[in-house]
């Protein structure tokens, strides 16, 4: 079973950080089908958050059919994510340095490149939504 | 839709000074609420109006659906518990449980014998030598084993160091969880609140200046940056709430439904801290300029 963690300064909705967290582990294989989740009652008693959000929480994992309710039983896995390919996640870590080394050597600061990538990161996922 | 409570021009004055004025809300059940605001904003005489310790001067106020402090019934039905958490110094833990169970027909003695041995109090120790934290707990059980429908509770953990307000919130959550009631709490530390509010009522001075959903205002307002202009110049769509300029750049906190999709400012999601205290100093500004006049004739 997983622990959840809660990241106070993190900036992100309490509900969001327990679903992401489940996409973590699934993506890493902590969880996988079958494995029951902690029952809201148990996730209230560690972390000391408003059950409605860990409620909540579980409801959009199951509307992303990750898990399903069983009434009486608990919340269970129904669903593994792919993990991420490594070969994949480093050929992007290594053009992304290579294009960071070019903004820098353009004379652009970290705080350029920063605003830069918030406004594409936004473009795109923007994009998606829409 | 029920409503656990539910004010219209609710209003209470003390003498000449209105503690609460021009209320109008409906809170949904279910909801862990928080009452938010600096001193003196009218956290208290809500909550009292809504347990019916004291009558509204103007407008109306309904606690889970009828008049508050109507009768015994009614009185069951709402779990309050004072600011700083009262108990009787000099009786035990035991005579405490004992005079809830004698002054409460839905008294749940199960419910109240587990959470005294939950926490550890001996029930012999009179309230007056426990500590802070404990008394703040031994006054939740008393509200909570009368199986109450909703909890009122006026800044339950203001008194509390930062483990037993945790402690305490934590049994709060768990009583929510197992039982499903509603919650009304007031506190000026937002920080509590995030961790357990899925509801949120912003009073100052008086005045209710923001309520709802947590999740629905945080996803509805913004802080919007980018070059200079006036809050007149904005799409109508957009409430502004606070803004501030700089020689080049304007900023503003707006409330809005729209997704902003203008690409000449840059949108940063808010904080609930951020939200609140921007709620509370636009209030402190517009105190500020209707006492100025006043001060030039002074001079």
């Amino acid at each position: 079973m997983i622990e959840f963690q809660l990241d106070a300064a993190s900036g992100v909705a309490t509900y969001l950080q327990l679903v992401q967290q489940v996409h973590q582990a699934l993506q890493l294989g902590l969880l996988e089908p079958g494995d029951r989740l902690p029952t809201a009652q148990q996730v209230v008693a560690q972390l000391a958050i408003n059950p409605n959000t860990v409620l909540k929480a579980y409801r959009d994992l199951e509307r992303e059919g990750l898990v399903r309710a069983r009434p009486g039983q608990g919340t269970f896995v129904i669903r593994s994510l792919p993990r991420t390919d490594p070969v994949a996640q480093n050929r992007f870590l290594s053009s992304m340095t290579d294009w960071l080394r070019s903004a820098r050597a353009e004379g652009l600061g970290p705080d350029d490149i920063e605003a830069i990538y918030r406004t594409a990161f936004r473009n795109c996922f923007a994009e998606g939504v829409a | 839709m029920s409503f656990v409570i539910e004010a219209s021009g609710l209003g209470k004055q003390y003498g000449r000074r209105w503690a609460l004025r021009d209320c109008t809300l409906a809170i949904p059940d279910g909801k862990v609420v928080g009452l938010v605001g600096p001193n003196s904003a009218g956290k208290t005489t809500l909550l009292h109006l809504a347990v019916g310790l004291v009558s509204p001067t103007s407008g109306s106020i309904r606690t889970l659906g009828a008049n508050p402090g109507e009768g015994p019934v009614q009185l069951g039905r709402v779990g309050f518990v004072a600011q700083d958490t009262p108990v009787y110094g000099k009786l035990s833990v035991a005579q405490h449980l004992r005079m809830g169970a004698w002054l409460n027909p839905r008294w749940d003695p199960g419910i109240a014998a587990s959470r005294i041995e939950q926490l550890g109090l001996d029930p012999r120790q009179r309230a007056g030598t426990l500590s802070g934290g404990q008394r703040a707990q031994l006054a939740l059980t008393l509200a909570i084993a009368k199986s109450p429908e909703c909890l009122i509770l006026d800044e339950p953990v203001a008194s509390l160091d930062p483990l037993a307000r945790r402690e305490f919130l934590r049994s709060l959550m768990e009583i929510v969880a197992a039982q499903g009631i509603s919650v009304v709490l007031s506190s000026h530390l937002i920080a509590d609140l995030e961790r357990v509010c899925d509801y949120l009522v912003v009073l100052v001075g008086s005045r209710l200046q923001v309520a709802g959903e947590v999740s629905d205002l945080l996803s509805s307002h913004h802080r919007i940056s980018g070059p200079r202009r006036d809050a007149s110049g904005l799409p109508p769509s957009l409430e502004v709430i606070e803004e501030s300029h700089t020689g080049k750049q304007s900023t503003f906190l707006i409330r809005t439904s729209d997704p902003v999709h203008d690409p000449a400012w840059t949108v940063r999601p808010v904080t609930l801290d951020d939200l609140v205290i921007t709620y509370m100093s636009r209030q402190a500004n517009t105190s500020e300029r209707t006492r100025r006049p006043q001060l030039k004739v002074m001079s």
